[in-house]
């Protein structure tokens, strides 16, 4: 008799407790549920899951989705509605606006009752049916398990739209539950509007937070995303972020990320004509046996496009940390100029990094740069410190969060501010 | 200034280390009490830059024989970071580079540590800038390097100001300055020279190391040693410097020669 994986028995459980399809996106969690219980599960023999055990998210304790709130069923948060609150000085421009979005409530909109400023409002259910999985689509990842699961268990959507010529400052901040959270964001940036998105998630014990943003920039549009995610030991982070950038537009898109015992995180960014510019920074911090794992891929899909992309991981106890990065330059993007670097902190024996650039370059007129450092704390800088009357572990520290320096300084201000990121590197 | 009954500050006795598998040190023997200022010259590989590692405490240096007390204490009983607390300063003689760490905050977290030592209140952050202000103006540099990372990007002379402003900061009472004339023009001279001998004082001690007579035109040593192959082979006044300058070191093989001879 074949002995059923662990994962299996999870997904099938998760896919009894949901509840039944509502809110906006009922259709799309009928399909999800469909290609959730069709789709192969994520396993060892799958190039892009080679060194990540999906089957950790069947050893989360609790057990997931044992926690899932039926419909209904979840008083504590089910009559909660977000939070918008302006900096000092009002609803303007350049204040910074905080929404705060509450955890479960099945179906309900985000967005219900929330005033937002000029230059930001909401799709309609229209245009919410129009785009909402195009920038996935567009990006090669809408059928990606992680996605699907996404699609299964989102039941609300958090769909925006800028306009306007002034540069808007946005945070938002998702509270965490126990069981499985699913959020989608979709942002559509009109040509030449600016965004500043600072995004937030946490975790409590045995919660499973899925997130899916689509994100399309207009010609010269620009967006600053910063995502800060810090988790716990027994939960876990599955997050794609899909961008499409038309030309002249800018990215950048800044992540940092640990504390999860399992998190994997996508940044898919598609340059659909070229003369874009992509700037990405990650830091993912693992220790004891957590498990971190980034596969980034961005596409050129016309000439002249550009991209920076830096990704950072700190390594301590026995966590492990994957990083893969992948860089298309078909023939089409002749002129791209791309340059990748992965580095990587190792304070332990036990530690395990696995670091792989993927670049598949057609074009031949190209500057394409890729590497990848792996290093310990550097002797001479401890001695340094330490001759100057800084005690060894103070000095340890002081490396340590100088080393996660250039990717926290690129996080928007609100997103550097939130105090779960600072703890997790102090205890590192 | 020499005053034979000032308190001895450091007193190294038969020292001897090693790096990996190499004896470097081969028996040193100096001390120095306070008010005084000496001088270490020697060739290329003698030991001068592993004696000054050794007091500093870098753990790649192997004490293999040998005694050091720093003001009665023994200094191997200390960690790197206890003997800067206990005011034991050494200025590199290639300081570190640390990207990511603000020079403002790494000057900050150090003085403080030398002041809870010495049983001094603690600075606050505005109260650290109004002294670390003052302290700029010794070594003539621009504030700006302040909010840089530690030595990312200076230059040769401004990172040998910056040890000097981390010195004027830390208030020592040796400090061992080694090669700190490297790299710098007449001018970067002048002033860390100046610097040097603005925080020289009857109650402190300073220890260079250094290859030309041209640091000590700048600042007068008490003492002048030569040393050679892991010892030093002739202490003298200043005027032994001089003579170094005009003969060389050929001779210290000489010597060097006949002492292994004997």
């Amino acid at each position: 008799m074949a002995v059923r994986s662990p994962l299996l028995d999870w997904r099938d459980r998760l896919l009894d407790a949901l509840p039944a399809p509502v809110g906006p996106l009922a259709s799309v969690q009928e399909r999800g549920r469909l290609a959730l219980r069709t789709l192969d599960l994520p396993h060892g023999r799958q190039e892009s899951w080679r060194f990540t055990d999906a089957g950790r998210l069947a050893g989360l304790s609790p057990q997931l989705p044992a926690t899932v709130p039926a419909q209904g069923n979840h008083p504590a948060t089910t009559a909660r509605r977000s939070t918008l609150t302006p900096a000092p000085g009002g609803i303007d421009s350049e204040a910074l606006l905080t929404l705060v979005i509450p955890a479960g409530s099945p179906g309900s909109d985000p967005l219900e009752g929330v005033e937002l400023p000029p230059g930001l409002s909401r799709l309609s259910a229209a245009e919410v049916q129009q785009a909402l999985g195009h920038t996935l689509g567009n990006t090669g990842c809408e059928h990606d398990w992680p996605v699907e699961l996404n699609h299964a268990s989102a039941s609300s959507l958090v769909a925006l739209r800028v306009g306007g010529r002034s540069r808007l400052r946005l945070a938002l901040q998702f509270e965490a539950a126990p069981g499985l959270q699913a959020h989608r964001l979709l942002l559509i940036l009109e040509e030449k509007t600016e965004l500043e998105l600072s995004q937030h998630h946490s975790a409590v014990a045995g919660s499973l937070c899925s997130l899916v943003v689509e994100a399309h920039l207009g010609r010269g549009a620009r967006l600053d995303h910063g995502l800060v995610a810090v988790g716990t030991a027994d939960a876990a982070f599955l997050a794609h972020l899909a961008v499409e950038q038309e030309p002249e537009s800018r990215l950048t898109l800044v992540c940092a990320s640990g504390g999860w015992g399992f998190s994997r995180l996508e940044p898919h960014v598609h340059q659909v004509d070229g003369t874009a510019h992509s700037v990405l920074r990650g830091l993912q911090l693992v220790d004891h046996d957590q498990l971190a794992d980034t596969h980034s891929r961005i596409r050129f899909s016309g000439p002249e496009g550009q991209l920076d992309q830096l990704h950072k991981v700190v390594a301590a106890g026995s966590g492990r940390s994957v990083f893969n990065g992948a860089v298309q330059v078909p023939r089409a993007a002749q002129r791209t100029e791309a340059a990748q670097m992965s580095r990587a902190l190792l304070l332990s024996d036990r530690a395990r990094i696995d670091t792989k650039p993927e670049l598949e370059i057609v074009a031949d007129d190209v500057r394409c740069a890729h590497g990848a450092t792996v290093s310990s704390l550097q002797e001479d800088e401890l001695f340094y410190l330490q001759s100057r009357g800084i005690g060894h572990d103070q000095a340890a520290a002081l490396l340590k969060r100088a080393f996660c320096e250039d990717v926290l300084r690129a996080l928007p201000v609100p997103a550097r501010a939130w105090p779960g990121l600072n703890a997790l590197l102090q205890e590192i | 200034m020499i005053r034979p009954d000032a308190p001895v500050l450091l007193e190294i006795c038969d020292l001897h280390a090693r790096v990996e598998d190499k004896a470097i040190l081969k028996g040193v023997n100096l001390t120095i009490r306070a008010g005084e200022i000496h001088a270490v010259m020697g060739r290329n590989g003698s030991g001068k830059s592993t004696l000054s590692k050794v007091l500093a405490g870098h753990p790649a240096y192997i004490v293999t024989a040998g005694t050091v007390t720093y003001r009665g204490q023994d200094l191997f009983a200390l960690t790197p970071e206890e003997r800067a607390r206990a005011g034991v300063f050494l200025g590199f003689q290639y300081p570190v580079e640390i990207p990511g760490v603000s020079n403002l905050e790494f000057l900050r977290v150090a003085t403080n540590a030398r002041r809870q030592a010495k049983q001094e209140e603690e600075l606050d952050t505005f109260a650290f800038e109004d002294l670390v202000r003052e302290r700029l103006a010794l070594v003539q540099m621009d504030p700006a390097f302040l909010d840089r990372s530690v030595n990312e990007g200076f230059s040769g002379g401004e990172k040998k100001r910056n040890e000097i402003l981390q010195m004027a900061l830390l208030d020592p009472c040796v400090a061992i300055l080694d090669e700190t004339d490297s790299g710098l023009d007449i001018d970067a001279l002048r002033i860390v020279a100046g610097g040097v001998n603005h925080l020289a004082s009857p109650d402190n001690a300073t220890l260079l190391i250094t290859h030309y007579q041209r640091l000590l035109d700048a600042i007068t040593p008490d003492y002048v040693h030569v040393m050679a192959s892991g010892r030093i082979l002739r202490t003298a006044g200043k005027e032994l410097a001089l003579e170094l300058e005009s003969r060389g070191y050929d001779w210290v093989d000489e010597e060097l020669a006949a002492l292994e001879l004997a």
